[in-house]
């Protein structure tokens, strides 16, 4: 057998790093117990900065191995490194929350690297099966890592919940995928994409599953209502996770899929997605004010947020993929930093995840408070932060293709949201102040300062990260 | 011209001053130092912008002290200069803040370095506003200033300072988000963010429908135009002095501001064929908004919906767009920026000493503060537009030029001025003169020589500008001209298109 018969190895190779050292520290964890979980955790972010390396170090320009299914691109490179970040930084926030909990598991952070490189095959999947190999290597061990605390009914509850629902949406997905393959006799997306070309109404049936399947994934309306109570119920660590690197990679796989596998059938998807974004806005918005824990909070407002970054793609234009680009990048240093904050609020009586207990925090805790402050006005989307700039460069591709609509309701919505996120700062700066919260883990510390800074200062010099987005928005088309 | 960037100078200088007050300590020593930080930060940068002044040539009619720098890519960059028509609002907006700071020197006694900090990093954002020649820039620096006045109202503000604040944050950004995205459909239309450019572009009749009607829903929130001016009076009764102060002065005139530059310029077709709208408007707002005032029994209520309908007079004049009419209503915006600063630091005076801005509270303030019902006096009759202060010249200025174009919308107006008198002059008599009854008085003090400090500039510019107002009309009159130029220019363009078709 010749050497070109093997698949190409090097564009693998942060897959594989990553792959095998997760199996290492899984064994690391199996014969040394629970006395190695410090190391573990320490272990598995230095595992996931040297497979944030090995993926820089690879060539430039467009790579592919396993006969096309597997493609390293700009776009893949940007959205790894960013589900590189958002999967260290949930390690790296779990550490003293599974201490005080008693909590603490070996397997906890070889499932998340596990997650990890399902997300990164994904990002990377260009046919329908890699795609779903991908898909479910993330997905599996986010149902057990959701119910990892498993003597707390809710935490059990929501894995369950998570798990059936997912299960539902991955046959809705497989369901699509396979229609798609009935009709135009392939898998891999150039194909589909020359076979889509002349349309067919069977071919848009599997694109609606397919998209079905993808807006459970990132909660988007009408499939979102797994995320409050998943949200909720799960460990805060752990909903930290799901908030920022899954969300990339599912916005990955969307984006990718819909702009290389049916490019010539943009007006037939531009619909569903118009629809998806107004819908999500709209319930992010509204259906945030009336709630009073944290975390459910940031579960409607991560719909809402997916909805926006939806935007760009429904303009379906290099100028929207980075508008989403940008957007997710931004968005996980957002919610990474508020869940720093969430994972902070502790007392002597343990955890708290009501709004209300942050009353006079900006006394307490002045600069938790000042920089919890600017997160949320990011998220409103208020000028200088780098939220204003996530949400300009979406509605920008979004007037440029026409869709008006989209645009104003769009905006109408940011303001409606941004009232919900005024409502906290005021309970922080406005009202009187309650009692103080345990000092904060060196760890969460360094995750909130690098978002809230990252999003103060990101005015100052935006030119590399939005020249990056769209260095990697270019690759696809 | 210049070999430093001087308008990055004077935008950016508090913001370090600000950033020098984060890293003081939080003890007595570093309260008295972070007053004392502030207040020369400011003077330093009011200093500056009077070198500005110094080197500015006002017989060219376009931007001077240009910078350029890339910033987010693309067509959008980092560019800033000024005209005849963007650095007297520069100059209001330096000049005005050691004034604040003064102004809330003792007033304020929680979170001071908060206090300051909001304040200075608030200077930076408006003076970027009127320097900024990128409409991405303008709407970064425009929009910024939402979060610093919603803490400033909602942390030191009154009892109802989250109701107001949450009103002024949410009113103002709905305005705020259409015009963005008439900012963003301009960009791909002329591609390219550079308001030099823009001014010059000639944008289609539907897309200056469009976008005019999207800046109007910005600027009337924030100028504010009558019916959008219910968060004026909240938001200026529960700020504190200070706040009320940058509140009229400054970010009222971002809204006129805005009319100059951009919809006036940029869409004129639109501005004629909407022009009756505004001035319906606007003198809805001057004789409505004054009935309104001569019911109020909050003093600082009573002084905002008299800005409401000074605000009116300078739409009116500005769309009249007439030479008397532009120059009148920047004159309007600068007189009124010092005069209602000043009113709003009257009432901080007493304020301060009896906590509450009830008028039926005071009476008889004469007998034991002689000096203030002097300082007062020159300012309600400035607010009244008495010949001789500044009030004066630009209502009658905004009239001459509008009755020019429409007769009857002047005329209406013109009521407006018997109205404010009605009001001012009611206020001064119940405030100032009659018996000293109310035995809470008998204490009071008169104004020290820090208020006296605050006052005298402000009382020397509002008599000297009155009496001759000439050099400020000067300074603009070039830009000015220009624009009106241009305007008429771009009409006959239109017309002749609309004949040969």
């Amino acid at each position: 057998m010749s050497a070109a018969a093997y698949p190409a190895i090097l564009p693998v190779l942060p897959e594989i790093v990553l792959g095998l050292g997760a199996m290492a520290l899984l064994m690391v964890g199996v014969f040394r117990g629970a006395a190695s979980v410090r190391v573990i955790d320490f272990a598995s972010i230095a595992l996931l900065a040297v497979a944030g390396a090995v993926l820089l170090a690879l060539p430039g320009g467009r790579l592919v191995s396993f006969g096309g299914s597997f493609v390293v691109d700009d776009f893949a490179r940007f959205l790894k490194i960013l589900a590189l970040i958002g999967s260290a930084a949930a390690i790296a926030m779990s550490v003293d929350y599974a201490q005080r909990e008693r909590q603490q598991r070996v397997e906890y952070s070889v499932l998340i690297l596990l997650s990890t490189l399902g997300m990164l095959m994904l990002i990377s999947a260009a046919d329908l099966i890699a795609l779903y190999l991908g898909l479910e290597l993330m997905s599996l061990p986010l149902y057990v890592v959701a119910a990892s605390h498993r003597d707390s009914l809710r935490s059990t509850e929501a894995g369950l919940k998570y798990f059936v629902l997912g299960a539902l949406s991955s046959g809705m997905l497989l369901y699509g995928a396979s229609l798609i393959y009935g009709f135009t006799g392939t898998v891999s997306f150039p194909g589909i994409a020359q076979a889509a070309a002349q349309g067919g109404i069977g071919l848009i049936f599997g694109l609606v599953f397919l998209f079905a399947g993808f807006c459970f994934k990132v909660a988007a309306v009408p499939f979102h209502m797994w995320t409050p109570d998943v949200y909720e119920g799960a460990p805060t660590p752990v909903t930290a996770f799901f908030a920022a690197a899954p969300k990339v990679a599912g916005i990955a796989m969307f984006v990718r899929a819909a702009v290389a596998a049916f490019p010539g059938i943009t007006n037939e998807w531009q619909q569903i997605l118009v629809f998806v974004a107004i819908a999500s806005m709209l319930l992010g918005a509204f259906a945030a004010i009336g709630q009073r824990n944290f975390k459910r909070l940031m579960a409607y407002s991560s719909i809402g947020h997916m909805g926006y970054a939806l935007i760009g793609l429904a303009a379906g234009t290099p100028e929207g993929v980075q508008g989403v680009l940008l957007y997710m990048a931004i968005y996980i240093t957002m919610t990474l930093g508020v869940f720093a904050v969430i994972l902070a609020m502790r007392r002597s009586t343990g955890m708290v995840e009501s709004i209300d207990q942050l009353a006079g925090l900006g006394r307490t805790h002045p600069t938790m408070a000042f920089l919890l402050a600017m997160l949320l006005f990011s998220m409103a989307g208020v000028p200088p932060l780098a939220g204003f700039f996530a949400k300009f460069y979406v509605f920008l591709a979004a007037i440029k293709a026409g869709l008006y609509v989209l645009a104003v309701i769009g905006v109408l919505a940011s303001v409606v949201g941004a009232y919900y996120y005024l409502a906290i700062v005021k309970i922080m700066y406005f009202d009187e102040a309650a009692e103080g919260f345990y000092p904060m883990p060196i760890e969460l510390r360094i995750v909130l300062a690098a978002c809230g800074l990252f999003n103060i200062l990101f005015f100052v010099y935006p030119g590399p990260l939005v020249g990056a987005a769209s260095a990697a928005a270019h690759s696809l088309f | 011209m210049t070999s430093w960037p001087i308008l990055s100078v004077v935008t950016f200088l508090p913001l370090a001053g600000a950033l020098f007050i984060a890293l003081l300590r939080d003890d007595e020593a570093g309260l008295r130092n972070t007053r004392w930080v502030a207040l020369w930060t400011t003077l330093v940068t009011f200093a500056i912008s009077l070198i500005l002044v110094w080197r500015f040539d006002p017989s060219v009619p376009d931007f001077q002290f240009v910078e350029k720098a890339p910033w987010l890519g693309g067509a959008i960059g980092y560019s800033m200069g000024v005209d005849g028509i963007s650095l007297p609002f520069v100059i209001l907006t330096t000049g005005l803040m050691p004034i604040c700071i003064l102004a809330s020197w003792t007033a304020i006694r929680r979170r001071v370095r908060a206090y300051m900090i909001t304040f200075l990093v608030m200077e930076t954002l408006m003076v970027g506003t009127f320097c900024a020649l990128d409409l991405v820039l303008f709407y970064f620096f425009f929009e910024g200033g939402l979060i610093p006045m919603f803490l400033i109202i909602g942390v030191w503000g009154g009892p109802r300072r989250v109701y107001a604040s949450f009103k002024f944050f949410l009113y103002t950004l709905v305005g705020s988000v259409l015009l963005l995205l008439a900012i963003m459909a301009m960009y791909w239309e002329a591609g390219t963010a550079d308001i030099p450019t823009l001014l010059h572009h000639g944008f289609p009749r539907s897309l200056q429908t469009w976008a005019f009607l999207a800046f109007l829903a910005s600027f009337a929130v924030k100028l504010p135009m009558w019916p959008v001016h219910t968060w004026l009076p909240d938001a200026h009764v529960e700020a504190p002095t200070a706040g009320s102060v940058i509140l009229a002065a400054i970010l009222l005139k971002m809204g006129g501001y805005g009319f100059l530059r951009f919809s006036l310029p940029m869409f004129p077709e639109a501005s004629q064929h909407l022009a009756p709208l505004i001035y319906a408007l606007s003198v809805i707002a001057i004789v409505y908004t004054s009935l309104v005032a001569l019911m109020q029994e909050d003093w600082k209520k009573l002084i905002a919906y008299s800005s409401v309908a000074h605000m009116g007079f300078v739409t009116m004049g500005l769309f009249a767009v007439t030479a008397q009419g532009i120059s009148g209503g920047i004159f309007q915006m600068l007189s009124h920026g010092i005069v209602s600063a000043a009113l709003f630091l009257c009432v901080g005076v007493v304020y301060d000493r009896m906590h509450t801005r009830e008028i039926a509270a005071y009476g008889g303030l004469v007998n034991r503060m002689p000096l203030y019902a002097f300082v007062f006096m020159v300012f309600a009759l400035a607010n009244v537009g008495l010949p001789g202060t500044s009030g004066f010249v630009g209502e009658f200025l905004t009239l001459i030029g509008t009755f020019r174009v429409n007769n009857w919308v002047a005329t209406l107006a013109t009521l407006g001025t018997i109205l404010s008198a009605g009001y001012m002059l009611w206020l001064y008599r119940k405030v100032i003169f009659g018996k000293l009854e109310k035995a809470s008085l008998a204490a009071i003090r008169d104004i020290g020589w820090r208020e006296m400090i605050v006052f005298a500039p402000l009382i020397i510019i509002t008599i000297l500008i009155g009496v001759y107002p000439k050099p400020v009309l000067d300074f603009s009159a070039a830009s000015v001209t220009q624009l009106i130029d241009n305007y008429h220019h771009a009409l006959a363009g239109a017309q002749t298109a609309a004949l040969a078709r």
